[in-house]
């Protein structure tokens, strides 16, 4: 078997447990051979692959694109060709656009990744790969790094590739390349290295020490210095201090979190425990979106293969320091990721937030000092304490250290998971990783950070990320949403989807961002509507007054809100009236949506000479708005018309236009 | 796992595990009945008011009967972009309900969802745990008409 099991049933002392696979202490003496140790290692790197190793990407998105159904046919497959094979899941690698994704180890082969793989496929690539040992070309992605990189020479090296040229994977090494649920593997690649040597060696001041050298700062949003975070519970006095990992990913377009949660969840783990020992907290909670069943029910494995290990529970590898993790479903509520609201969740109360200070490292979770960091932050951890706070602080700009993991998604080429390095500029990320605009279309703006970010023009395409760059062009960094938009996105229509979000999610304690909020969308609602809807005077006057006050209603927002939702509720408001204003006065004055997308202000019609009188758009239309003779050109009565825009997207012959 | 179980699993006053216990009770029934509000009340013994303050406060939480189908909307910002407002008017238009609403058969539910975080293959709708990626208004109105179909098959055996 390919375990590290064996060696704990061995007689070797808890403490030197993973000393003992790291290579810094001897096991000869409790019988454990070096040689035995190497060769276990390079087994589960599959470095030194016994047989051929089948790996299905199998996170959200690979399951969304059919995994499964690839994953059984392999099974049966196998079966059938009679191929001794093992056939694993891993997590995603982050090229979601490629999806399904399978990776062939064959022994004495590099590791050869596959694209779009559908159940059709499979037994030509078992064929050829498995049982003749060559790549099947037009279906390759790229191949890993080998001993012998002159195999297969007519594949590119997958780091070559350009969704991978310019990104630097560090926290996601082990995302879509590890089983994520086989602790062994992630042993094998340096997992919980770093905790047992910070257990051994370091004292927890050391610990924060070291993580303020290292620069490392909040993922979640804000960009708080974590070492200076964890520094204000270490010095809270008190018998019982807590940990929490947010996992509550709210935002509309990001799913970073997500894919580091189902892709190497032990890594996330491990950094949790530096962070409880630098702290103090014996106790501590991943509070998870229950829309993420798959991360859940991965994160729940990986806390009972570590306390089976020792690695987490009483005494860790005989320190001395204890640390359980518990694992609390979110019921779905977006303010939740606001650290006093996610406290007043786990505590079983409707999550709403409270005025700061005290902060929750003085007085959080049951009234105890309390520290929250999110996913990505405690991903970044274990790396600090194996490479050095120096190797970590070499990567990214003067402020901001490290890597940034973004959600690339919208209008691109490719969408997926990508990891650069704090300082690479956004032209980079959307037009050389991302591919640029498909279907020749021009770019518009790229919204970062989601509702509490901005969307940015053209004009800021050349900014280098970090965190004061973003706000400085009025963007922020948030959690690493980027959602790409093109010609055919209204800016209009944007800020009032966001108001639609935010009014729907505000918790409604405060005063400015319950009531406020409403008032932008009613605003915004005015703007976009057609004049049909407008049935006195005192409508229109009403319309020109609302833009009149929006943005002096999105500043005292802004000023007054009590929360950080509330305070960037009004944001995406600000934003686009800042850089898109033409848009605004469009909708105002011409009464027209330039992308035309706000479907109440355009007016659909029937080119009679393209309608041949099919009858489908009058079926669909849910107002029954559209009339005619079959097999003769229909009309459509504009008095009843509700602009949903049915009869145009299901019409076969482009007889319907939209003006 | 019975509505019994529930009960026993999770111990007395203590209120923190409300939130967990009321997600298992909607596991139970699909929704949350007015007799368990009150008996997650007495058993973690807090007020009425607070477990219903809380069943309301949650997206997550129903207090009336799903549908045999839940579809799952996303409304994240990646799938507006790609036209999922357009994919939720032709499915309210094809069953003949709003969002939120159930259909009088008890066939179909739909509900929208802030961001189910599969971004990259938006627009996106989950039918029953099953992911479905890259729609337009005609697969989707394909995909739902298949389903319709199975449901009159079963039907009929």
């Amino acid at each position: 078997m390919n375990t590290f099991k064996e060696i704990l049933s061995k007689k070797v002392p808890a403490d030197k447990f993973v000393e003992l696979i790291r290579g810094s202490y001897d096991g000869t003496a409790a019988g454990v051979s070096p040689a035995r140790i190497a060769e276990l290692k390079s087994k589960l790197t599959l470095e030194k692959a016994e047989k051929p190793v089948v790996m299905v990407g199998m996170g959200t998105c690979g399951l969304a694109n059919g995994a499964q159904a690839v994953y059984d046919t392999f099974e049966a497959e196998l079966k059938k060709y009679g191929v001794d094979a093992e056939l694993t899941r891993v997590g995603c690698v982050g090229f979601c656009a490629e999806e399904v994704i399978v990776d062939i180890k064959v022994p004495g082969f590099p590791r050869i990744s596959y694209k779009r793989v559908t159940p059709e496929n499979v037994d030509t690539i078992i064929e050829r790969t498995l049982l003749h040992k060559e790549p099947v070309i037009q279906k390759a992605l790229g191949k890993y790094p080998y001993s012998d990189d002159s195999l297969w020479p007519e594949i590119p090296f997958i780091q070559d590739i350009p969704f991978f040229k310019i990104q630097k994977k560090v926290v996601l090494e082990n995302c879509g390349v590890i089983d994520p649920e086989n602790i062994d593997q992630y042993l094998a690649r340096g997992g919980y290295h770093a905790l047992s040597d910070v257990l051994i060696n370091k004292s927890p001041l050391d610990v924060i020490k070291e993580t303020k050298l290292a620069g490392l700062r909040g993922r979640g949003g804000g960009g708080f210095p974590t070492g200076k975070k964890w520094e204000f519970a270490y010095q809270a006095k008190n018998d019982q201090k807590y940990l929490i990992c947010n996992a509550d990913e709210g935002d509309p377009g990001a799913f970073m979190d997500r894919a580091v949660l189902e892709g190497d969840p032990h890594r996330v783990v491990e950094g949790m425990i530096i962070a409880a020992y630098a702290i103090g907290a014996s106790v501590g909670y991943v509070y998870c979106r229950a829309e993420y069943p798959l991360a859940i029910s991965r994160l729940e494995k990986t806390i009972a293969d570590a306390t089976a290990y020792g690695l987490l529970g009483d005494n860790i590898l005989n320190s001395g320091f204890s640390f359980h993790l518990k694992i609390k479903k979110g019921a779905g509520a977006f303010v939740c990721g606001e650290e006093t609201a996610l406290i007043h969740s786990i505590e079983g109360r409707r999550g709403m937030p409270r005025p700061r200070p005290p902060f929750p490292a003085v007085s959080g979770l049951f009234g105890k000092p309390t520290i929250i960091n999110n996913v990505e932050t405690f991903a970044n951890v274990p790396l600090i304490f194996r490479n050095g706070a120096d190797w970590y602080a070499a990567i990214g700009t003067a402020k901001s250290k490290g890597t940034k993991i973004f959600a690339l998604s919208g209008k691109v080429v490719n969408t997926g998971l990508v990891e650069v390095p704090m300082g690479t500029t956004i032209r980079d990320i959307i037009f050389t990783v991302g591919g640029g605009i498909p279907d020749g279309k021009a770019f518009k703006a790229v919204q970062i950070g989601a509702p509490s970010g901005g969307a940015l023009p053209e004009k800021f395409l050349d900014t280098e990320i970090d965190y004061e760059n973003l706000k400085a062009v009025g963007a922020m960094m948030g959690s690493g949403g980027l959602v790409v938009m093109d010609e055919t996105t209204c800016m209009v229509d944007l800020a009032k989807f966001f108001m639609q979000f935010i009014t729907s999610e505000s918790c409604g304690k405060c005063i400015p961002c319950r009531e406020g909020t409403k008032r932008l969308l009613e605003i915004l609602e005015r703007i976009t509507k057609s004049y049909r809807e407008e049935e006195t005077e005192v409508d229109s006057l009403m319309r020109f007054q609302g833009m009149l006050y929006l943005e002096r209603l999105a500043d005292v927002i802004k000023d007054t809100s009590l929360c950080g939702l509330g305070q960037t509720a009004a944001n995406p408001v600000i934003s686009t009236l800042k850089n898109f204003r033409d848009e605004y006065e469009a909708h105002l004055y011409d009464r027209k949506c330039p992308a035309k997308a706000c479907r109440q202000m355009l007016t659909y019609t029937i080119i009679e000479d393209k309608c041949i009188g099919c009858t489908l758009c009058a079926t669909r239309c849910p107002v029954n708005a559209i009339s005619g003779n079959r097999k003769e050109p229909h009309f459509i009565n504009q008095d009843i018309c509700t602009h949903c825009g049915q009869c145009e997207l299901n019409c076969r012959f482009d007889a319907i236009i939209a003006e | 796992m019975r509505s019994e179980e529930v009960y026993k699993k999770y111990p007395r006053n203590e209120a923190s595990n409300m939130i967990a216990m009321l997600q298992d009770v909607q596991e139970v029934h699909g929704y949350l009945p007015e007799d368990d509000i009150i008996r997650v009340a007495k058993h973690l013994n807090v007020p009425t008011s607070r477990v219903y303050g809380v069943a309301t406060f949650y997206n997550q939480f129903r207090l009336t009967p799903l549908g045999k189908h839940v579809i799952r909307v996303c409304r994240g910002t990646a799938c507006h972009v790609k036209g999922s407002l357009d994919i939720l008017n032709t499915l309210e238009a094809e069953l003949g309900i709003k969002a939120g609403e159930t259909t009088k058969d008890l066939q179909f539910t739909i509900e929208t969802v802030a961001c189910i975080g599969a971004c990259s293959i938006a627009p996106v709708i989950v039918i029953d745990d099953k992911y479905y990626g890259g729609l337009t208004s005609k697969s989707v109105y394909k995909l739902i008409t298949e389903y319709r179909k199975k449901e009159d098959q079963a039907d009929k055996a």
